[in-house]
C-alpha cells in the first residue's frame, strides 16, 4: 500500500525522522487557515499517488493569505495525470542549501534491505543512477542486526556529504530505518531530503510503501488506505477479497493461482485478444466467490467475452461450476463465456455446465483452444 | 531417486488440527507419506486420525523422529513456526502459508541462512511432490506419474497446468517443487536446480518463473556454468502493466528489470529454451527427450 506524502511524513515524524511542520486540507478554507497557522511564506502541495506534481502545477509557493487562497482553489479538484486532488498538505516554506537523496527498499535480491544515499537529490534518481552510478553510496543491512551508526558513517562519508552534516544525516538514516523496520515498509524514500542554510536536515518529501501483508499488525496504517485514487472496480474486487487488476482491452479472464491467470493473459493475448483484466480467485474459491467474481469482470464495460480457466488443485471445478450458474441467474450476463475446467472434480463440473445448459456458454478442453474461443467470440 | 521428499521422509504438520491443515495432512498420508505427528499448541496429547498431536516441535521431533515440516498455521503464526521447526532440529521446512508478512520472512530467512543443516521451501507455495515415493503439501498428485522430469515452479496451478500438458505427452516426474510466488522464498530456483542436476532420475528440468524479481535471470547464469542437463523454461506474465501486483506479493513489473521479455532473453542467451506457452514448454520438452534417447 502506498502512503500519500503527508501520511509518509506524518509516519517519519512518529520514529523523528525531521521534517516541516504542515497540516493536510480537504477544502479552500481549511487549506488558508493551516496556512495562517504556519505562517507565510508556506507550500500548498497537491496530494496524490504520481510523481510530477510540481511540473503539473500542484505544488505552489505562497507568500500571503491571498496567494494561498488563489493556489488552494487552483489546486484542489486539480487533475494531475487522470488523479484528481481532493486533498493538499500546506506546508512551512523550507531554505534550502542543498539536496540530498535518501531510500531504504526491500531487497528481494539480496534478502536485506538496501539503504541509498547520494548528494545529488532533487531530481529522478533513476536518470543519477544511469549517469554516475558512483554517485549513490549503497549498504546492505543485516535485518537481524539492524542499523548500526557505522552504516550511517559508512554512507555519508562514501556519498560525500558535507563535514559538518554528517552526524544529522547519519541520524536521520538511522531514523528511517527505524521507520521502514517498525512500519514493515517495502520502501521509505526521501527526496529531496535537504540541509537548510541553518544547517539542519529534514525530509521534504516521503515515498512510503507499506507491506499490505503485515497490516494486520497496523491497524492505524490500514485506515490510511487512499481509495479515492482506487478504481472503483479494483476497490470492489478487494472488498471481495478478490486479486484483480483492470487493463485496457476486452477479454474478461478468470482463473485460479496467480501464475495461471498471468500465463493466460499472455496465451490470449497471442492468440490475438487483448484482456481486459487479471483476476485470480483463489485457492479454494468457493461458488459465492466465482458468483462475485462474474460480477466484478462484467462491471467493466469494455468487457464483450470472458474467459474462465481453471486448473483445480484445491479449487474444486464442481463449485467453480455452481458458481458460474448463479451468477448467471442473479446476473444475467449478456456476453459470451468460454470454460476451460480440469483438475479436481472436473468431471463433475462439466457435467453440471452441460446439465444447466446456459445460454452463450461455450466449453474448451484445453487452454490454448479455450483463449482461441474467446478471442474469436470478443470481436 | 527424486528430490527433498520420498521414502525417507518423516513428516510433522504445524497446524495439523486446523480444517485446511487436516485435509491436506490426510491427503498426503493417503498418499503414500510418512506422516508422523502434528503440532497444535495446546492441543499436545490429542490425535487427528491417529496422527499424534504435540504442543511443540521439540516434544514432536523426540518422540516421533520428525525430520521434515509442513507448516499450515495462519499467517501471523508462520514465521514463528518455521523458527520453532528450525530450533528443534527439523532438516526440511515446507512452508504451504500465503500472505506471510515480507519482514518476518526477511527474519526466517536471514536466521535459516546461518544454519547449514535446514532447508525451506516456499512460503506461499504448494509443496513438493515426488511421484510414487511422497507428498508434502497441495498439489493433486493424481496428475502426476513417476518419471524423469525434475520441475520447479513459483506458481501453483501453473505447475498443474505444465505437469498435465507434460503428463500429456507421456512424461512423469522425479520431483515437482513449488518454491512460491512471494519475495523472500526460502529456496531459489538455483537451490532447486542444483538438487536436480545431482539427482540420478532426472534427466530434464523444468522450471517456470514469473515477473518480477531476478531469481530467473540468476538461474540462467547459473544454468550456463554448473548444469549439464538440459532445462526448458516459461515465464508467465508477458501481458503484466508495470507498476501492478499480479497476486503474488513478488510478481510486480518495476522499470525495466523483471520483466517477463528479459527473463526470456537472459534464459535464451544463455542457452536455455523458452516455450512461449505451457503447450510449447511441453513440446519442447518432448522434443529434447527425442533428441536424448537417440
Amino acid at each position: 500500500m502506498d502512503l500519500l506524502e503527508y501520511q509518509g511524513k506524518q509516519l517519519f515524524a512518529r520514529h523523528g525522522v525531521p521534517v516541516p511542520s504542515g497540516a493536510p486540507a480537504t477544502t479552500v478554507e481549511e487549506a488558508v487557515a493551516a496556512a495562517d497557522e504556519i505562517g507565510y511564506p508556506c507550500v500548498i502541495k497537491a496530494q496524490v499517488q504520481i510523481g510530477g506534481r510540481g511540473k503539473a502545477g500542484g505544488i505552489k509557493v505562497a507568500n500571503g493569505r491571498s496567494e494561498a487562497e488563489q493556489h488552494a482553489k487552483a489546486i484542489l479538484g486539480m487533475d494531475i495525470r487522470g488523479h484528481t486532488v481532493h486533498e493538499v498538505w500546506v506546508e512551512a516554506a523550507s531554505d534550502i542549501a542543498a539536496e540530498y537523496y535518501a531510500s531504504i527498499v526491500f531487497d528481494r535480491s539480496a534478502k536485506r534491505p538496501l539503504v541509498m544515499l547520494s548528494t545529488q537529490g532533487g531530481m529522478d534518481i533513476e536518470e543519477v543512477a544511469d549517469r554516475d552510478p558512483n554517485a549513490i553510496a549503497r549498504l546492505h543491512v543485516d535485518p537481524l542486526l539492524g542499523f548500526q551508526d557505522f552504516h550511517a558513517r559508512r554512507l555519508a562519508f562514501e556519498a560525500g556529504v558535507d563535514g559538518d552534516v554528517v552526524r544529522p544525516v547519519g541520524a536521520l538514516l538511522n531514523k528511517l530505518y527505524d521507520a521502514f523496520a517498525a512500519e514493515e515498509a517495502m520502501l521509505v524514500e526521501v527526496n529531496p531530503l535537504i540541509v537548510t542554510s541553518s544547517r539542519e536536515v529534514m525530509a521534504l518529501d516521503a515515498k512510503v510503501t507499506l507491506d499490505d501483508n503485515s497490516l494486520f499488525r497496523h491497524a492505524d496504517n490500514a485506515a490510511l488506505r487512499n481509495t479515492e485514487g482506487e478504481d472503483p472496480q479494483e476497490r470492489m474486487a478487494r472488498e471481495r477479497g478478490l486479486t484483480y487488476v483492470k487493463l485496457d482491452g476486452n477479454v474478461g479472464i478468470l482463473g485460479n493461482g496467480a501464475g495461471l491467470v498471468m500465463s493466460t493473459l499472455d496465451v490470449v493475448a497471442q492468440a490475438g485478444g487483448r484482456p481486459a483484466n487479471f483476476l485470480d480467485a483463489g485457492g479454494g474459491s468457493k461458488a459465492e466467490a466465482i458468483t462475485q467474481a462474474v460480477e466484478v469482470i462484467l462491471s467493466n464495460d469494455n468487457v464483450t467475452a470472458v474467459l474462465f480457466n481453471i486448473f483445480g488443485g484445491i479449487t474444486r471445478c464442481d463449485e467453480v461450476a455452481k458458481g458460474l450458474i448463479e451468477a448467471f441467474a442473479q446476473i444475467k450476463p449478456d456476453v459470451p463465456f468460454v470454460v476451460r475446467l480440469d483438475g479436481t472434480n472436473d468431471k463433475e463440473g462439466r457435467a453440471l455446465l452441460a446439465e444447466a445448459d446456459l445460454p452463450n456458454v461455450h466449453t474448451e478442453a484445453t487452454m490454448l483452444d479455450a483463449a482461441r474461443r474467446v478471442v474469436e467470440l470478443a470481436g | 531417486m527424486s528430490i527433498l521428499v520420498g521414502k525417507d521422509t518423516r513428516l510433522c504438520v504445524s497446524g495439523i488440527t486446523g480444517r485446511e491443515g487436516t485435509f491436506h495432512t490426510l491427503n498426503n498420508r493417503n498418499y503414500g507419506t510418512n506422516v508422523v505427528s502434528g503440532v497444535t499448541p495446546g492441543k499436545g496429547g490429542q490425535d487427528v486420525e491417529g496422527i499424534p498431536v504435540f504442543n511443540t516441535f521439540h516434544d514432536a521431533v523426540a518422540e516421533t523422529g520428525a525430520n521434515t515440516a509442513m507448516i499450515f498455521v495462519p499467517p501471523r503464526f508462520a514465521a514463528d513456526s518455521i523458527l520453532e521447526a528450525e530450533d528443534a532440529g527439523i532438516e526440511l521446512v515446507v512452508a504451504i502459508t500465503e500472505g506471510i508478512p515480507a519482514h518476518d520472512e526477511l527474519r526466517v530467512y536471514n536466521h535459516l541462512a546461518r544454519n547449514d543443516n535446514v532447508r525451506l521451501v516456499g512460503p506461499n507455495c504448494p509443496g513438493i511432490l515426488s511421484p510414487g515415493k511422497a507428498n508434502v503439501g497441495i498439489i493433486p498428485a493424481a496428475f502426476f506419474s513417476e518419471g524423469n522430469v525434475g520441475v520447479v515452479s513459483r506458481s501453483g496451478t501453473l505447475t498443474y497446468q505444465i505437469g498435465n500438458e507434460l503428463a500429456q505427452r507421456g512424461f512423469g516426474n522425479s520431483s515437482i517443487v513449488g518454491i512460491g510466488g512471494d519475495p523472500v522464498p526460502g529456496s531459489s530456483f538455483i537451490d532447486i536446480i542444483a538438487l536436480f542436476e545431482a539427482d540420478d532420475e532426472t534427466e530434464l528440468i523444468v522450471m517456470a518463473g514469473e515477473i518480477g524479481g531476478s531469481a530467473e535471470e540468476e538461474a540462467a547464469e547459473y544454468i550456463a556454468e554448473h548444469v549439464s542437463k538440459p532445462v526448458v523454461a516459461y515465464i508467465a506474465g508477458f501481458t503484466a502493466p508495470p507498476g501492478k501486483t499480479m497476486g503474488h506479493a513478488g510478481a510486480i513489473v518495476s522499470g525495466t528489470a523483471g520483466t517477463a521479455a528479459a527473463k526470456q532473453e537472459a534464459l535464451e542467451a544463455r542457452g536455455v529454451r523458452v516455450g512461449r506457452t505451457p503447450t510449447e514448454v511441453a513440446e519442447l520438452a518432448a522434443e529434447i527427450a527425442g533428441s536424448l534417447t537417440t
